[in-house]
């Protein structure tokens, strides 16, 4: 697989597609990975849950 | 300073270089996994035989203390411990790469240690018996939160050192392009025991200050919602790191190449997106969260994570078959499956454990994870039986088979007993099958998970379950004592052949091997030229046929309980 980081200037230079480098980025893949699920799971279901209202005593 | 010659060598297997300290702690963290597996199996044992009701065992209170520690011993410790080994070697065996900070790998060990010995000190004291879940307001000493935070932390570390030995490896340049398949798996394991373990510490700390009393209350839906990112998100870095081992054991044992490296990558991706939101099924019954919620997360988002999943369910037999096919066993559909490796226990284990993992696990978790048809089962034996067949047959079943690999290429010794190795897969695997197909028709016909006694003998008001309900229990029990034997069969054979088995010869060899050898290509990127997979589109359509009909008979099964007309 190409790598971004070749020489400049070699006349051969592909350039690497952006789901390649994705996925040869694991701390963006990680980046994404844990947001999401923080996001979609935890945060959405908490603010739901925050606003339950307490029962009366 | 260690010169390269004495910290490395070279596995004359593979010719993968090996960094020496990355193969003590992955020795070290395998030999823990097995020990755990050993404890948490007894128990698993008597919990299913109790649950026989002309067995029942153990009275109630050890049946509870029982479950709790089955639950904590197979799901995290003998897991975890395994799947730290599994990172280990894919970061620094399969890149040929050096170890980042084994001393902090070390510290992560005794950490995962003192945390796992801890929590099950506390619980064999008898007060503890809050189950794996342990929701509040049931409340378990400290220590046992103690221990897991503990255990949390030390496995965190160790991620830590594994994403630390990608950063070495592509820095020193070990490796060309892209990383393998297999380290492409182990890195999605990683990613989502991030969030598993994260998410694990940001309830169980203020749980454990709850329980030496310096906060007053946890909200018991709180808790279920945080705890099931951890609970549920620990199941799916099994998943991603048993689908990494089905690639590499179809790679080690025929030199199969993935059919397409970017199609697989996809799926494993899809994982990485979508497959830790599905802990919601967990939450399907609960009032306080909107439809909106549980449907995004599960009938949306989930159904993409099964999506990756079916597509390794094409792609893994897949490679397979096209080894088979490039070896000259060609003629008509199956031959490349009827002259497959069966005698091999890695090959037969990791094979058994791919169709018993998509036909059992992967369908019933759909189905569990519908809104609707998860009224028919939730909180039922089930439950147990969805996830002995996703954990126990998929996982469980996949590290032992790599374990036969493991022996010789790391720990350098024979198989002491290579005939039981030989019937150990087959035996485990029919026990497993049975556990999770009678637990999930028991729970079918209603019978609770986490009940002590389904006659409620001692109970003033009686209920009756259809006297298949206890046909069920009784195979389960049975089921059971095979899966405990092939158990038995696995750890005898381990523990004998890295005590007194013989070295292998060649295994210090220090040289490069002069001809690539087959089972290399589990540290190579590439996918294979030609592919003709048409026994594969067979055995998929036959899944495929198999998921859609169990899917819409609990569809009907929903319309027959549900009074409306």
């Amino acid at each position: 697989m190409a790598d971004s980081a070749e020489p400049t200037g070699t006349p051969t230079q592909e350039r690497v597609p952006f789901m390649q480098r994705l996925l040869d980025n694991p701390f963006l893949l990680l980046f994404i990975g844990v947001t999401i699920p923080t996001v979609l799971y935890l945060v959405w279901g908490i603010m739901e849950l925050v606003q339950i209202p307490v029962a009366p005593r | 300073m260690a010169t390269a010659a004495e910290t490395f060598r070279i596995c004359p297997t593979t010719g993968l270089k090996i960094h020496l300290s990355a193969q003590t702690l992955i020795k070290a963290n395998a030999v823990a996994a097995v020990v755990f597996l050993l404890f948490g199996g007894l128990l698993g044992l008597s919990v299913a035989l109790t649950r026989w009701p002309a067995v029942h065992i153990l009275p109630a209170n050890w049946f509870y203390l029982a479950l709790t520690a089955h639950g904590f011993n197979v799901l995290l410790c003998w897991i975890i411990f395994f799947e730290v080994a599994i990172l280990y070697f894919a970061s620094a065996v399969l890149l040929n790469s050096r170890l980042a900070a084994p001393r902090a790998a070390w510290v992560a060990f005794a950490l995962m240690v003192i945390g796992a010995v801890m929590t099950n000190v506390v619980v064999l004291q008898g007060d503890s018996s809050v189950m794996f879940t342990s929701y509040p307001p049931l409340r378990a000493q400290p220590g046992f939160y103690l221990g897991l935070i503990l255990f949390a932390v030390g496995a965190l570390t160790a991620v830590g050192c594994f994403f630390g030995t990608l950063v070495i490896a592509k820095e020193e340049k070990t490796y060309e392009g892209s990383v393998p398949l297999v380290t492409f798996g182990a890195i999605t394991a990683a990613i989502i025991a991030v969030f598993t373990l994260a998410s694990g510490a940001i309830i169980l700390i203020p749980t454990f200050l709850w329980s030496v009393g310096l906060v007053s209350n946890i909200d018991p839906l709180m808790y279920k919602l945080v705890w099931w990112a951890m609970g549920h998100s620990s199941q799916q870095i099994n998943v991603s790191a048993h689908v990494a081992v089905w690639y590499a054991i179809a790679a080690m044992t025929l030199g199969a190449k993935p059919i397409s490296e970017k199609v697989s990558r996809t799926a494993f991706l899809l994982y990485i997106l979508f497959l830790q939101l599905a802990s919601a099924h967990h939450l399907l019954v609960e009032p306080g969260l909107s439809s909106e919620w549980k449907v995004f997360n599960t009938s949306y988002a989930m159904y993409l994570a099964v999506l990756g999943s079916m597509i390794h369910g094409m792609t893994v037999p897949g490679a397979v078959e096209t080894a088979q096919r490039e070896r000259g066993y060609t003629k008509g559909l199956f031959e490349w499956l009827r002259k497959a490796p069966w005698g091999n226990p890695a090959f037969a284990g990791f094979f058994l454990s791919l169709v018993l993992f998509g036909f059992l696990g992967g369908i019933s978790g759909v189905v569990m994870g519908t809104e609707q048809i998860n009224l028919l089962m939730h909180n039922t034996l089930y439950a147990p039986g969805h996830f002995h067949a996703t954990v126990v047959a998929g996982t469980t079943l996949a590290f032992m088979a790599i374990t036969y690999l493991v022996v010789p290429l790391i720990f350098q010794k024979e198989i002491m007993f290579p005939r039981m190795a030989q019937w150990q897969p087959y035996i485990f695997a029919i026990g497993i099958a049975g556990i999770s197909v009678f637990m999930m028709g028991a729970g079918t016909l209603g019978v609770p998970r986490r009940h002590w006694d389904i006659t409620f003998s001692d109970a003033l008001l009686h209920y009756d379950y259809p006297p298949a309900a206890y046909l069920m229990l009784a195979l389960n029990g049975l089921s059971a004592i095979a899966a405990a034997l092939g158990g038995a069969m696995y750890i005898i054979n381990v523990v004998a052949s890295v005590s007194f088995g013989k070295s292998v010869k060649g295994a210090v060899r220090q040289a490069q091997p002069a001809t690539p050898l087959p089972a290399a290509v589990v540290g190579q990127y590439g996918s294979v030229a030609h592919v003709r997979i048409p026994g594969t589109v067979v055995l998929v359509t036959v899944f495929l046929v198999s998921f859609v009909l169990y899917y819409f008979v609990n569809w009907k099964y929903l319309s027959e309980v549900w009074p409306m007309r």
